[in-house]
């Protein structure tokens, strides 16, 4: 019984993960090397070894949706990465309103995401939404004609940044929290000597703070990234992917290919190619980790040699 | 945190943190502002923030659980109160079940050492970065078919001889189905986020129940649990939020009468009368989140941080 007791306890968890989740991942495998239709069982399929694999790589419009599924990743990263540890950094300081603003900043991350597009969806609509209403305002004042400001068409000239936009709204205060919490626990010691050394607000940043938060930073980053893969329900309701293919990231693609168009087969090889670029991501990330921090030990061992 | 005196600040600091008040709260006060306004209200846009609000979009949206029949509505389009029960059937199911699962094994993970730390929290990292996008296909595959009971073996043949239909019984459109893809979905994220809870209960309290004559389970249940209530509240939140607002899966799986709310507006998202009352839907679906984030902020705060900084 006794040296039962581990399993035991682990049983549960790892048989509806093995039933709900590796098995799937599995299934969709198989299944991506097989002409699969929706109404088919998978077993009466056809094999078609690497045809769904080598359609894709030769299909202009995945490689559209690749694209788009990069530019917005990336993008949404970087920006909020830096407004995020900007504003942390900004922020950091016994002030009044801080604590109202940690807890009203979750907000955007807890609600939907089906809500939050349906919301950005109407702001940004061409005639009655709030943006264009406030450049049309703008617009009628002498100032603004003047400078030529009037409504844009978000939605429809501008999907991705649009799109862009409402992620960074939704996001930003995810990195603001974490860098923040990173920046509490930094070693008061540190700070406390490079102030009185004379080192300057900025001084102070630049190699003192970011260094010490950056294995953090990191880890927020890979986080960051990955569920930026996963974003689909914002943009499907904002955009449904259009117009065109303008924003029509994988995980959209994904869903369009096995509902619309019915190949399951071809979904589930866009999926296994979704599934190795966020795993070579990933491993790219632990190398780093791994890098940079070896790079600091050694650094730690050589100052130790000479002092 | 109530009785900290603060520093003198300049000025634009406070500037600063009201927009980003502002900012973040903006978009849910219009949710809020459109819910409660007619669809030509909205369209318009006269009046700004100051108008009548008016119910009946929330009437329509509910018209299928109200007590009365709103005078407006010639008949019940939106069937939002029945997806409304599917949604907290389903997220409070999964809650609870990640939630038991997923502490079972993070304890047993930290205390009993048959595997390294290190590779579980590698493990559950990986597992994490999985998109519901990619199990979109093989759950609906496995779900339509694999995972039915057969119409020529056991009860299914009687089901389609009774009732009719394809003659199997299938996960897919059941409550259990979808439930059992969001428990596992979310247990590789619990299990990293109550380890580092778990990592902090002192041994020698377990120690100690255990000379008493506590078995593991009564030690796990009586003496670990209570210990790590901040831990169980952020995942429990957590999960809940992501079994609440989930769309693509549910939407691969559900069926019409196990519709969550997510699916039914999306699917009414795209027609334009119904302005306000998909607005109102919306809000109702983004009440849970706002009460946990008005309520539970420093456990969701201690959550989120949890994951990334202790991990």
């Amino acid at each position: 019984m006794n040296r039962m007791t581990p399993y035991m306890f682990i049983a549960p968890a790892a048989l509806v993960m093995a039933l709900a989740l590796f098995y799937p991942i599995g299934y969709m495998m198989w299944g991506s090397f097989r002409d699969w239709d929706p109404t088919q069982n998978i077993s009466e399929t056809e094999f078609v070894g690497m045809a769904n694999y080598v359609r894709l790589w030769g299909d202009a419009f995945f490689w559209e949706s690749f694209s788009v599924t990069l530019i917005f990743a990336f993008t949404v990263v970087v920006v909020e990465m830096v407004i995020g540890v900007g504003l942390a950094l900004l922020l950091d300081r016994n002030i009044r309103g801080m604590s109202v603003l940690r807890t009203l900043f979750i907000l955007p991350m807890m609600i939907a995401p089906v809500v939050v597009g349906l919301v950005w969806r109407f702001m940004f609509h061409q005639t009655y939404g709030t943006f264009n209403r406030f450049l049309n305002w703008v617009g009628d004042t002498w100032w603004g004609s003047f400078l030529g400001i009037g409504p844009v068409d978000w939605l429809g000239q501008n999907p991705l940044l649009s799109v862009i936009i409402a992620d960074i709204w939704q996001w930003t205060p995810f990195i603001f929290i974490l860098s923040l919490a990173a920046l509490q626990s930094l070693p008061r010691s540190a700070l406390e000597a490079a102030r009185i050394d004379g080192a300057t607000g900025w001084q102070q940043v630049w190699f003192i703070k970011l260094p010490l938060m950056a294995p953090v930073l990191v880890v927020t980053m890979l986080l960051r990234l990955i569920d930026a893969f996963k974003v689909l329900e914002v943009i499907l309701v904002m955009t449904g992917g259009g117009p065109g293919l303008s924003t029509e990231i994988l995980a959209l693609r994904i869903a369009r290919t096995a509902r619309e168009f019915r190949e399951l087969g071809e979904a589930a090889a866009m999926s296994n190619y979704l599934l190795m670029l966020l795993m070579l991501l990933t491993l790219g990330m632990f190398a780093f980790n791994r890098w940079t921090e070896a790079r600091s030990r050694k650094l730690k061992f050589a100052a130790e040699e000479e002092g | 945190m109530a009785d900290t005196t603060y520093d003198r600040q300049n000025p634009a600091f406070y500037v600063l943190i009201a927009i980003l008040i502002l900012m973040s709260v903006g978009p849910v006060i219009i949710l809020l502002a459109n819910s409660m306004r007619l669809d030509v209200d909205i369209t318009s846009g006269v009046g700004g923030l100051i108008f009548m609000p008016t119910i009946r979009n929330y009437e329509t949206a509910l018209c299928d659980i109200l007590w009365y029949e709103p005078e407006h509505l010639r008949f019940c389009q939106i069937r939002f109160g029945g997806a409304f029960i599917n949604s907290i059937i389903i997220a409070l199911i999964s809650t609870a079940l990640t939630l038991i699962f997923g502490c079972m094994a993070a304890y047993a993970l930290v205390r009993f050492k048959f595997m390294g730390r290190d590779t579980v929290s590698l493990s559950t990292l990986a597992v994490r970065m999985i998109p519901p996008a990619v199990l979109l296909v093989p759950v609906f595959g496995l779900w339509n078919n694999a995972f039915c009971i057969d119409n020529d073996t056991l009860v299914g043949g009687w089901i389609r001889d009774t009732f009719g239909g394809r003659g199997d019984v299938c996960l897919a459109g059941t409550h259990s189905g979808i439930i059992i893809v969001y428990v596992a979905m979310n247990l590789p994220f619990v299990i990293w986020i109550l380890q580092s809870f778990i990592v902090q209960v002192p041994k020698s309290l377990e120690e100690a129940a255990r000379v008493d004559g506590a078995g593991p389970f009564q030690v796990f249940f009586l003496v670990v649990l209570p210990l790590i209530k901040p831990g169980l509240a952020a995942a429990s939140i957590f999960t809940f939020r992501i079994a609440w607002n989930e769309y693509l899966l549910a939407s691969a799986l559900a069926d019409r009468d196990t519709m969550t709310v997510p699916i039914l507006i999306v699917n009414n998202a795209s027609e334009f009368d119904g302005l306000g009352t998909i607005f109102a839907t919306g809000m109702l679906l983004a009440i849970p989140p706002i009460l946990f984030t008005l309520f539970a902020s420093r456990q969701i705060i201690t959550g989120m941080t949890a994951g990334a900084v202790k991990g």
